[in-house]
């Protein structure tokens, strides 16, 4: 008789390996897509393994239903959905799996009564609601940063009076409950202060990322992203299963550094980002744009077009601008004819562009434009100087220039793509008002800069006419 | 409002107020454009093209008495300011400082004067700044001026005929006019170096591929208000003149731009250094209007001394009087957009408008110049650099501190924990502190290209919570039991919505 304990085990470490390999395989672009094929087949093992070893074969119907409703569910959205929506798809998986941390560790509390005792109960209750608490928070987290992101709440960051005060109570009041759940747990009880700590841990959740400003916005979705991995990796430890604390633990650890990545490229502190308040809008963007004062000079397409047509090199440096108004395709169809005239076409991508990790390089990649023009901020920066005509397209904070000289102000020190260099910017833009970060920009004001207002998709259609 | 356009009288002028592209686009402002007879036709626009563009041809008498504004270039002689009445708006190059006569009389008379000369330097009176635009065409045209009086090559050539070195051409006094006649001596191929008082050109210097001249001297900065130079030392000035001397038995060619506003323009040649010159050798002084920067020029003339020639035109816009015209008409153009914000061809001479204050010089019989201090400079003196110090130093500290303090703490949080928790739960935990490495490792090298898909994949994988939830499905309990096969529901959406949304965007990826 073969041990289906041991052939679960050995399947969970083959997930393991691949999970592992899946990771690495995405961090380059060559093995990106055999990656992703590692994760899918790492999974199937996983399930199947589990499925035969743990599930009785009764329960099968119930769950071949959840399992094929769960999966024409997320198929659809996934070719649904478009690009540009691709944070908030992230930000609603992410909930899924708060959620899906919140229910195993409440239904792992209720099936398991009385097996254990002593320290191995009092851990494996600590394990439960840690498990829970965590998934709470991602889950209402992930909800607030999804509303945000599809525009259903306002990007300006809530920043109640005492905050700080208030997470510091909310934390106590998780301590506190936590003893009690401990204590009520060991005497066959412990409901009641898990459900108040799940409630504490959802408003948690809201109000952390409520106090985040929407230019912190990728940090938040890889933030939530590394949360998720912490939840599984809780349950993993509650039920004992080092498949699911490993690729926790591998999720959480790879959230947590992209997260770190991000803020390095803002030149943030972690810290200062997750306690929130950054882009306030307010008293700092008054105070910036008191002090601005300049011309600008708007141009129209037909100008644009020519610019383009007798420049030699062109950086194309979109933002978020460029994803709302879906104008990626027309990008591609301008550096096409531009490059067919032999002119040297590069995007720039700063870090934080979009509200995503990568969101740029998404849309582009969507659009057809080919990956080795695009290029990251340190690859470039150095270029500007050479530029004939740079094109920022809704793009506002990451070519700030007083990133640079306004070292106090809201934005200071982050790096920035210095298309100011280069001969002449274009920048298309909807309207004069601030970026996310509500701070004022001075590179419109430059003599080099000329303004073109309007819809991006519009006005690069008109470009790509008169070219 | 009606805008005349003068003949310029003043002899050898050339340049006109307006071109007929502009009177066009003065006529879409709604201003009524009267031109003298032949006004334009030294800068070869003809009355027919004027015509064409909408303006009116009149003499002499009929476009000074109908007008509302007059647009010049030089200012009024006393023929002209006779001509002039109250409430007539006169746009000019005025030189207040240098005549106060004239001001007077057109305050007398009054006239609202605005000079062009007066427009502050600030970024953004750019547009109107009238005075770099003859300058820029003045260094442009004082090389073309300096290369036909050379009788030689500036660019460096072997021929089968013999080598020709290349000329050295020596610009002292980087401002628009000596950044023009770098360019323009460096397009034609010569050797060009430059020198200035003020250190913050010595960048623009070395971005026209021009070398800059060093002075071995204690740092004075030349910086003055408003972007122009000020007064030396000196001691500075002592040293200046050693490396001219220097220079001078050098170069073939030197121009020299040196001015200071509302002064004589310094000397920088002396008879001497002219004299230690190679036969052959050019000067051109663009400063010989204002007194000139060699000892030796004589204003509106070329002479030769000890076989150098020594230009002294104070009319080298003039001499480009097409491409001038068009500049100061362009100049005029900004202007009056700003003076009509109305669009409406009624011009408001707004006091509050730091531009308009500053150039307009005299108003309602009052001498309103010298306007008050500019609130802006230009050129902004250095920021910035000390800031930068301090936050290396604080890093540094803290990667001292910062890990010792972390290690001991974790490492004793770990001791305790070892010492209470279960052997079961201390293995879980060591796999649980490799997984964390390993995602470490394996994340770092990410490029930022594949932040998203990394991101929903890593999300599809955490989804393997589902395992918890397929170990829950059998349970008796029939609450759990349904909470499970939710979870396994939920789970499932992220899994294969996950994945099929990374494929899907990796699909994209392509070279």
């Amino acid at each position: 008789m073969i041990s289906i304990q041991g052939v679960v085990t050995g399947s969970y470490i083959i997930a393991i390996v691949l999970f592992i390999l899946a990771l690495g395989g995405l961090s380059n672009q060559e093995t990106a897509r055999r990656g992703n094929w590692y994760g899918i087949i790492g999974m199937a093992i996983a399930l199947v393994a589990t499925v035969i070893g743990f599930v009785k074969p009764e329960t099968y119907p119930i769950l071949l239903a959840a399992l094929v409703i769960g999966a024409s569910i997320g198929l659809f959205a996934a070719h649904r959905i478009q690009m540009t929506q691709m944070p908030e798809l992230v930000a609603v998986l992410h909930s899924l799996v708060g959620i899906a941390a919140v229910a195993v560790g409440y239904a792992n509390f209720m099936g398991h009564g009385g097996q254990l005792s002593g320290i191995e109960l009092t851990i494996h209750d600590i394990e439960t609601y840690i498990g829970v608490l965590i998934g709470a928070v991602t889950f209402s987290g992930s909800v607030i940063a999804f509303g945000k992101l599809s525009g259903r709440i306002g990007g300006t960051p809530l920043t109640l009076p005492g905050r700080h005060w208030l997470n510091l109570g909310l934390l106590i009041a998780v301590f506190w409950f936590g003893y009690q759940f401990v204590l009520g747990s060991a005497a066959g009880a412990g409901m009641l202060p898990l459900l108040i700590m799940t409630a504490i841990a959802l408003l948690f959740g809201i109000h952390m990322v409520m106090a985040i400003g929407g230019a912190d916005m990728p940090v938040v979705v890889s933030m939530l992203n590394s949360y998720s991995g912490w939840a599984a990796a809780a349950v993993g430890f509650m039920l004992g299963n080092d498949l699911l604390i490993v690729t926790g633990a591998l999720v959480g650890s790879s959230g947590a550094i992209l997260s770190y990545i991000m803020c390095r490229a803002m030149n943030r502190k972690f810290l200062s980002v997750i306690a929130g308040g950054f882009g306030t809008g307010g008293g700092t963007s008054a105070a910036a744009s008191g002090e601005q004062e300049g011309e600008i000079e708007a141009i129209d397409s037909q100008e644009t077009a020519d610019l383009l047509n007798n420049a030699k090199e062109v950086m194309i440096i979109p933002g978020y601008g460029m994803a709302v108004a879906q104008a990626q395709h027309v990008v591609n169809e301008i550096t096409k004819v531009l490059r067919g005239k032999g002119i040297n076409v590069r995007f720039g991508i700063h870090p934080v562009a979009g509200r995503m990790p990568g969101h740029m390089n998404v849309l582009l990649a969507e659009a057809k434009v080919p990956y080795d023009i695009v290029y990251e901020l340190d690859e470039i920066n150095d270029d500007f100087p050479n530029i004939d005509v740079s094109v920022v397209i809704g793009a506002n904070d990451i070519v700030n220039p007083s990133a640079q000289t306004d070292l106090d102000g809201p934005i200071g020190g982050m790096p920035v793509l210095e298309c100011w260099k280069g001969e002449t910017t274009i920048v298309l833009k909807r309207s004069m008002a601030t970026g996310y970060a509500g701070v004022q920009n001075p590179l419109f004001f430059k003599d080099n800069t000329r303004m073109l207002f309007g819809d991006a998709k519009d006005t690069l259609d008109a470009v790509f006419k008169a070219l | 409002m009606k805008i005349s356009v003068p003949k310029e009288i003043y002899a050898g002028e050339k340049r006109v107020a307006t071109t007929p592209e502009v009177a066009a686009q003065l006529i879409k402002m709604g201003f009524e454009l009267t031109v003298e007879t032949n006004a334009g036709a030294e800068a070869n626009f003809s009355d027919a093209d004027y015509v064409a563009a909408g303006c009116s041809i009149a003499a002499v008498d009929e476009v000074w008495d109908s007008a509302d504004i007059i647009m010049k270039v030089r200012g009024p002689d006393d023929v002209e300011t006779a001509r002039l009445k109250t409430g007539q708006t006169l746009i000019s190059f005025l030189w207040p400082a240098q005549n106060p006569e004239l001001l007077q009389e057109l305050t007398d008379r009054g006239v609202t004067a605005i000079a062009m000369d007066s427009i502050p330097r600030i970024s953004r009176a750019q547009k109107m700044d009238a005075l770099s635009s003859m300058a820029n065409i003045a260094g442009y045209r004082a090389i073309v001026e300096a290369a036909q009086h050379f009788g030689r090559f500036f660019t460096g050539q072997i021929t089968a005929a013999g080598k020709v070195p290349p000329a050295k051409v020596l610009v002292i006094g980087a401002g628009v006019a000596g950044l023009a006649a770098i360019g323009a001596a460096n397009s034609m191929g010569a050797i060009v170096r430059s020198f200035d008082t003020r250190p913050e050109v010595k960048e623009q210097i070395e971005s026209m591929n021009a070398e800059f001249l060093m002075l071995d001297f204690e740092d004075e900065d030349g910086s003055g208000a408003g972007g122009y130079a000020k007064v030396m030392s000196d001691e500075f000035i002592k040293a200046e003149m050693a490396l001219f001397a220097e220079q001078a038995k050098e170069v073939d060619i030197i121009i020299t731009t040196a001015l200071i506003p509302g002064r004589p323009a310094p000397r920088l040649i002396t008879a001497e250094m002219v004299e230690s010159m190679k036969a052959g050798s050019v000067v051109v002084d663009l400063a010989a209007e204002q007194g000139g920067n060699c000892e030796l020029t004589q204003a509106g003339k070329v002479i030769s001394h000890n076989g150098v020639t020594l230009i002294g035109y104070t009319d080298l816009p003039s001499r480009m009087a097409a491409q001038s015209s068009q500049l100061y008409a362009s100049n005029l153009r900004h202007l009056l957009t700003e003076l009509t914000p109305e669009k409406d061809g009624q011009i408001v001479v707004d006091m509050e408008d730091e531009v308009i204050r500053g150039a307009t010089i005299c108003k309602d019989k009052q001498t309103t110049w010298p306007p008050p201090a500019p609130k802006l400079s230009a050129a902004p003196p250095k920021q910035a650099e000390p800031e930068a110090t301090p936050v290396v130093v604080e890093k540094g500290k803290l990667s001292i501190a910062g890990p010792i303090i972390g290690a001991v703490m974790g490492g004793l949080a770990l001791l305790g924990l070892g010492a209470v928790a279960p052997a079961d739960f201390m293995a879980h935990f060591t796999v649980f502190v490799l997984a964390c490495f390993v995602g470490y490792m394996v994340i770092w090298n990410v490029s930022a290209a594949l932040h998203t898909p990394l991101m929903s994949v890593t999300n599809a994988i955490s989804s393997i919570i589902i395992i918890g939830a397929l170990l829950q499905i059998s349970s008796d309990n029939e609450m759990v039991m349904w909470i499970a096969t939710g979870t396994v529901l939920l789970a499932s959406i992220n899994i294969f919505g996950g994945f099929a949304v990374t494929r899907r965007m990796l699909e994209m990826f392509r070279r």
